[in-house]
């Protein structure tokens, strides 16, 4: 039945299996909403008032780095005993990952409002609320999704470690292929993990193109390198 | 918490320190893999770095290699890394230290590129002005200024690579992450916690040890 190990990639599998695979590709794609969405949930009040009181930021930040220094094999593997193999384990986790750089870019986005567009609003006689929703946040955006955007690419490189705890989406592929000495799953898993991040990262762009037109690529690129070195990547 | 006191308890026992397996050659393990592993991708990426951000080239490649290097999992490269190697190499030791320099390059590289390009130009032109060779401005002046990113980025890979040598053992290489795999295959809790301490405790020490050395005099200095 199977093909030798040796050939690289068996197409015939990848045919026959066509509904498993998109089975745990739209797993894959839960498991990144779901922790990007509940870090998100999260980070945004925890940025808001980071902004807003200057000393929340350091307690704020440094636990989120903690967490962002537990290996993900030693989190999942801590959290294991007590909350079983169920999804919420994946999704702490997962969860966990995203908090530091979400945080960082909502402050990083906020502070970025120039003072005199504060002022001019305050001018105008927008109360605090009024400033943070109409004023901050819109002019925050750009920054804040690119923040998401990183945040979602690296979930999904790391929601294919939750494999190891009986889910992992695509990377049940790996994790089968590996198990059965049968390279295929593994590629494909691989392959279609990447593409998913590069469908999300440009998906995501788009949308703060469209939502924010007036964003200079490069301003946001400046403001997002500032707040999260390049080398943030989730491992 | 009483599982969890069961970890502690496995940790401490003096029995599972020794010997084959043992603790201790696990950690001598991870600790050599680690070195390895950030000695070779720092000789790699380091000076390609330096150079091409000197030379202000090949900006695209350099800026994005890190976004292609989040976008690969970890558990793939480490797979695919495996899978080329497993014939010469049924340990797994090669697979692990390449997958490890492949996720360790990219970052360095793209942080360091963007720590030398980021260099003011002006103070670039003026330092060509009063006489100073290519690579005297490479060393003597972008070096420093580019240093403390250069500094962040090596700490944030470092953790990285030392969280990372943990999935060698799900491909049959030892380590501290023999002690999660092990623990789990066998549902051995008190294993698989002391296993997830440890390699969470070498993480945090790297991390500290990386921020000590980027506080050292020595390089305080390269900080103009």
């Amino acid at each position: 039945m199977r093909a030798p190990a040796d050939v690289l990639v068996d197409w015939s599998w990848l045919g026959d299996h066509t509904s498993v695979v998109t089975h745990l590709a739209a797993e894959h794609v839960k498991l990144t909403l779901i922790a990007v969405a509940i870090g998100m949930a999260i980070s945004f009040p925890l940025g808001v008032l980071a902004h807003r009181h200057r000393w929340v930021y350091a307690p704020v930040n440094g636990f989120a780095g903690i967490l962002y220094t537990i290996p993900s094999l030693a989190l999942f593997a801590l959290l294991v005993p007590y909350t079983g193999l169920s999804t919420t384990t994946a999704e702490i986790g997962l969860v966990s990952y995203t908090l530091l750089i979400l945080i960082r870019n909502v402050v990083a986005g906020l502070d970025g409002v120039s003072a005199d567009v504060r002022e001019a609003a305050r001018g105008m006689g927008y109360n605090d609320r009024q400033l943070l929703w109409r004023v901050e946040i819109p002019l925050a955006l750009p920054v804040i999704i690119a923040g998401i955007r990183i945040a979602t690419v690296t979930t999904i490189g790391l929601v294919t470690v939750t494999a190891l705890i009986g889910h992992g989406g695509l990377g049940a592929l790996i994790l089968q292929g590996y198990r059965q000495d049968f390279p295929t799953p593994a590629y494909a898993g691989g392959a279609l993990s990447v593409v998913l991040a590069i469908i999300a990262d440009v998906v995501l762009l788009t949308v703060q193109r469209v939502l924010t037109p007036w964003a200079k690529p490069a301003d946001v690129r400046h403001q997002v390198e500032a707040a999260v070195p390049a080398a943030l990547a989730g491992a | 918490m009483g599982l969890f006191r069961q970890g502690l308890s496995w940790l401490v026992d003096g029995g599972h320190w020794v010997g084959t397996g043992g603790i201790l050659q696990r950690l001598v393990e991870h600790a050599e893999m680690f070195a390895l592993a950030m000695l070779i991708a720092s000789a790699l990426a380091l000076p390609v770095g330096l150079v091409i951000g000197h030379a202000r080239r090949v900006a695209f490649l350099a800026v994005n290699a890190a976004g292609v290097g989040r976008a690969l999992p970890t558990f793939a490269v480490l797979y695919y890394a495996y899978r080329l190697t497993l014939k010469a190499h049924p340990f797994a030791f090669w697979p692990t230290l390449i997958a490890l320099v492949f996720l360790a390059v990219p970052p360095m590289l793209t942080n360091t590129f963007v720590a030398v390009a980021g260099v003011d130009p002006d103070t670039v032109e003026a330092a060509r002005g009063v006489g100073m060779a290519e690579r005297q401005v490479l060393l003597r002046l972008e070096l420093p200024l580019a240093s403390p990113l250069m500094l962040d980025t090596v700490r944030t890979v470092a953790v990285q690579v030392a969280a990372t040598a943990g999935f060698g053992a799900v491909f049959g290489w030892g380590g501290l992450g023999r002690f999660i795999v092990d623990g789990f295959a066998a549902y051995d809790y008190p294993q698989l916690l002391a296993g997830a301490i440890l390699i969470a405790a070498f993480a945090v020490v790297v991390d500290l040890a990386f921020g000590l050395v980027g506080r050292h005099p020595a390089l305080r200095r390269l900080r103009v």
